[in-house]
């Protein structure tokens, strides 16, 4: 499937769509993730070098993009003889099903209760702690531990970010600056509430957003994996193949939702019984 | 080169958290790219099937989860 500016295909603005929400959403927990630690250490040692580390790794992270970014966009792998599309499909697929089924799985587990919710107050404390105990004492007007800080958490997440984006990207011609779209949104949305706050963004509802996020990924992998390899769907003869798409995020959020309800009765039972 | 190692960490982590779950979910696709394709008068349900296959890994991995954490 090919998404040029003009012309798109039936069923595109799904695609589309979906892509950059998924982008945004998937960029958003690890943007909140990146904003709780460069708040910590700025809090406790100053913003002057956190804030230069953290920009120091997006503008690496930024030329990294700008370089590879272009390349890839312009690589019509479908047409490669000897990569064939359906063998794209089958990869992306299988990625974004790795994803997917990872974050819904943990998304499950986390609202059933049997693995705690990440708290990003705790993260907080945490990280300001040992950024008080990294070098006690005065803190110098350029400070390593807090340039380090800010680099290295911005650097991780960001880097999980591009992925984020490729995986997103690869699933068609034309997607990647949708999926990059959704990631700078990301950043904008989060690096302003930061500015605004100036308090880790604890009441993101992160499980939830991991939990659609995990329901999306896991459809939109089932089926570039089912396309890839050539499965059919039960969708009647004119309408599009992408209407499962639709059908497979409402089966698996009632999977998930099943499984939260079956593993909180679980847990329900065995108190009782101690 | 720790922040490398970290990155390279996180990144792997991004796809695979459990062992076992993502080896099933692999397994299950390639057995499901061979063999669907195949399954002659199974076409038009082997979207649903792949599906079916790959919600059955995700059950028996939470389920599992939740029996050894009681």
């Amino acid at each position: 499937m090919h998404f040029g500016v003009a012309g798109l295909e039936s069923g595109a603005w799904t695609w589309l769509g979906t892509t950059v929400v998924s982008s945004f959403l998937a960029s958003l927990v690890e943007c909140v993730e990146a904003l709780t630690v460069v708040l910590a250490v700025g809090c406790v040692r100053g913003w002057r070098s956190v804030l230069a580390g953290a920009a120091a790794a997006l503008a690496l992270l930024t030329a990294i993009v700008g370089v590879l970014g272009p390349a890839l966009a312009r690589i019509p792998l479908h047409r490669l003889a000897l990569v064939p599309f359906h063998v794209v499909q089958l990869v992306v697929g299988a990625l974004i099903l790795l994803f997917g089924l990872r974050w819904l799985r943990k998304a499950i587990l986390r609202s059933a209760g049997l693995v705690p919710l990440h708290d990003e107050r705790a993260a907080f404390a945490q990280k300001a702690a040992a950024m008080r105990e990294a070098s006690p004492g005065s803190i110098a007007r350029w400070d390593k531990f807090a340039f380090s800080a800010g680099f290295n958490i911005t650097m991780l997440e960001g880097t999980e970010v591009v992925f984020i984006v490729l995986a997103f990207g690869a699933g068609g011609a034309g997607l990647l600056l949708p999926a990059s779209l959704g990631a700078v949104a990301a950043l904008l949305v989060v690096a302003a509430l930061g500015l605004v706050l100036h308090s880790p963004l604890a009441r993101v509802p992160e499980n939830t957003l991991k939990f659609l996020v995990g329901v999306l990924l896991s459809a939109f992998g089932t089926f570039w994996v089912g396309e890839g390899a050539g499965l059919a769907w039960p969708i009647p003869g004119s309408a599009s193949p992408d209407l499962a798409i639709p059908c497979m995020a409402a089966a698996y959020l009632g999977v998930a939702l099943f499984l939260v309800s079956i593993c909180r009765l679980q847990a329900r039972i065995v108190g009782e019984e101690n | 080169m720790r922040w490398l190692r970290s990155i390279a960490r996180e990144v792997i982590r991004l796809f695979v958290d459990d062992g076992s779950f993502a080896i099933a979910i692999l397994a299950w696709l390639a057995l499901a790219a061979v063999v669907l394709p195949r399954a002659g008068l199974w076409t038009r349900v082997a979207g649903p099937v792949l599906f079916a296959g790959l919600a059955a890994i995700l059950v028996a991995s939470v389920l599992r989860y939740s029996r050894r954490s009681r």
